[in-house]
């Protein structure tokens, strides 16, 4: 009987071992590409490196990949506070403030994010060059909304639905208006949800890649994925600079996914399971 | 008297609470949506060009068009295969992550991290991994006497695409499985209990018990994912830019480049448009499966 557990246990380990791999195998592969000398990516066998150079490294931070760093940091900050504020207003408006058409207007936000990115992406082109927003970060952050809005709203109006039933009613009495009382009462208290929807909007717009291939041509705006994209454009391609370049710009998700993996699996899986 | 001021001024906040985001999106979402379904009647060529109106003439034009039967169908099959092997993996991983295991909190973890990678360098990552003269995959596979010689798989029209599938299903399994684990822990443990008195084994309990039960759980993740398998772009844009000779170019990628790279705007808005109602028709279908699981599961 204990040796049957034991072996249970012994396959359950190794089990999560081969998960754990699969997962990070791949990421692996490219910490340990990054690591090697030029002519040794060349041969197979030795699996790690004979030789252990950081010159790839030194090699992405004194090329253009810094700016399209800061871009990518500038576009994905601003587009996380703006959507979680604007979102988190249209959504405490529909979960709590007595307004009516309260399901179209969720269906609203819905319907934008089931719309193929193709089926806007050649007239939103024209509008943002015609407003003068082309190769610029404000032109990017104005259209992530596309997809950070809904997924904002979607969150935090289960968030202020959850709120007790009599708190406007309570705020009231004290004499708090219903602005007073969102921005007081209802938002400290959805802080859980602003945390969430804030990494999920986060990591969004770090790694879109389409809108951004689009509205940008110059170093001056491109973000991260846009430059990993046309790294391969020059007649070889530099394996050991794409490595570091991509364990770079994975480093900091790493870093989010260790800090926050509870808020994200709840985040991720909030809408599709009905509890 | 006073009441019904408070009610004005709520409802009066409400509206404007709503506006900037309703705004935004119709600006930039719904308008959009609606330029490029008139696109897709003219020979536009430039956005701002002069264009002659054509009624259905891209729609016809699309029906004699070999390279977009063959995005279409490569589109289905991607989508199809993808989300068939992500829900099995995923579930198999679900399962796994359900049970006691040593270091729990670290598995889950690293399940989160090909969700959380930028799909283009994952894209990169697989290009490197699939590379046929230096890539881990073909030197592991020979070391393995699976392979004699080494393949080049992204290159060769037999295999594209399903490297290409191997890299989403990587990419997108963790996904399916956090969402399968997170309904497998809304099923209460006193049904097991009750399953295992009555002599259940693990397997019976799996098949009667969670399956059953998760039913609602998976077809939302079903439809989640196969909505976005269908739309994919970054993907193959960068793995195998659609090659070799349009292997594994799909719809986004094929309306993408006859948009953007010939500059055949209406013909592109066509091609979107067909995809949108695709997807339009494929959402439907799938939310009346998606209704009629939860119907099974209520009415009991």
């Amino acid at each position: 009987m204990t040796l049957n557990r034991q072996i249970k246990a012994l396959g359950l380990g190794l089990a999560a071992a081969l998960v754990v791999f699969l997962n990070i195998g791949p990421l692996l592969w490219q910490g340990i590409t990054s690591l090697k000398l030029d002519r040794d990516l060349n041969t197979l066998p030795p699996i790690l490196p004979r030789e252990v150079t950081f010159d790839h490294y030194a090699n992405v931070f004194h090329s253009v990949f810094v700016r399209f760093i800061a871009n990518s940091a500038i576009v994905a900050f601003s587009v996380t506070a703006i959507s979680l504020l604007l979102g988190s207003m249209a959504a405490y408006a529909i979960a709590r403030l007595p307004i009516k058409g309260k399901s179209l207007w969720l269906g609203l936000f819905l319907a934008t994010s089931m719309f193929p990115q193709i089926a806007i992406i050649a007239p939103l082109y024209a509008m943002i060059r015609k407003i003068g927003l082309y190769n610029t970060h404000a032109g990017l952050v104005l259209s992530y909304m596309l997809f950070c809005l809904p997924l904002c709203v979607w969150l935090l109006y289960g968030f202020f639905k959850d709120l007790p039933a009599g708190l406007e009613e309570a705020a009231a009495v004290d004499g708090c208006g219903p602005v007073r009382t969102f921005w007081q009462i209802a938002l400290p208290l959805a802080m859980p949800g602003l945390v969430t929807a804030g990494l999920l909007v986060f990591i969004a717009s770090w790694n879109e890649f389409l809108i951004a291939l689009t509205l940008t041509n110059k170093v001056s705006t491109q973000t991260i994925p846009v430059g990993i994209a046309l790294f391969p454009q020059m007649f070889y391609v530099p394996w050991g600079d794409v490595s570091a370049a991509s364990v770079v710009v994975t480093l900091p998700l790493v870093a989010l996914v260790l800090l926050f993996e509870n808020k994200l699996a709840k985040g991720l899986t909030g809408g599709a399971v009905k509890g | 008297m006073k009441r019904s001021r408070r009610h004005r001024g709520a409802v009066l906040t409400g509206y404007l609470f709503l506006a900037p985001s309703l705004a935004i999106l119709t600006a930039i979402g719904f308008y959009p949506v609606v330029r490029t379904l008139l696109l897709s009647l003219y020979d536009a060529t430039f956005l701002n060009a002069p264009s002659r109106f054509v009624g259905l003439g891209n729609y016809a034009k699309l029906l004699d068009d070999v390279w977009f039967h063959l995005a279409y169908r490569n589109t289905w099959l991607f989508t199809a295969v993808s989300v068939a092997l992500e829900t099995a993996i995923g579930l198999s991983f679900a399962v796994l992550l359900d049970k006691r295991l040593p270091g729990r909190k670290w598995v889950r973890a690293s399940v989160l991290i090909p969700w959380a990678i930028p799909t283009v360098v994952s894209a990169s990552m697989w290009q490197w991994l699939f590379n046929a003269d230096f890539g881990f995959i073909n030197y592991a596979l020979e070391r393995l006497h699976l392979i004699s010689s080494y393949p080049n798989w992204l290159g060769d029209r037999a295999s594209a695409m399903w490297a290409v599938i191997i890299a989403d299903v990587w990419k997108t399994t963790p996904f399916m499985a956090l969402i399968l684990l997170a309904g497998m822990q809304t099923i209460s443990e006193d049904i097991y209990e009750a399953a295992a008195i009555d002599g259940a084994t693990s397997l019976q309990r799996f098949r009667l018990i969670t399956l059953p039960l998760l039913l609602p759980t998976l077809v939302t993740a079903l439809l989640l994912r196969t909505l976005d398998a269908f739309r994919v772009f970054d993907l193959i844009y960068v793995l195998t830019g659609g090659g070799p000779a349009n292997a594994t170019e799909v719809l986004s990628s094929y309306a993408y480049k006859t948009t953007f790279s010939s500059a055949q705007v209406g013909y592109g808005a066509a091609m979107a448009a067909v995809m949108a109602v695709s997807v339009l028709i494929l959402a439907r279908v799938l939310q009346y499966v998606q209704r009629r699981a939860y119907g099974r599961i209520e009415g009991g």
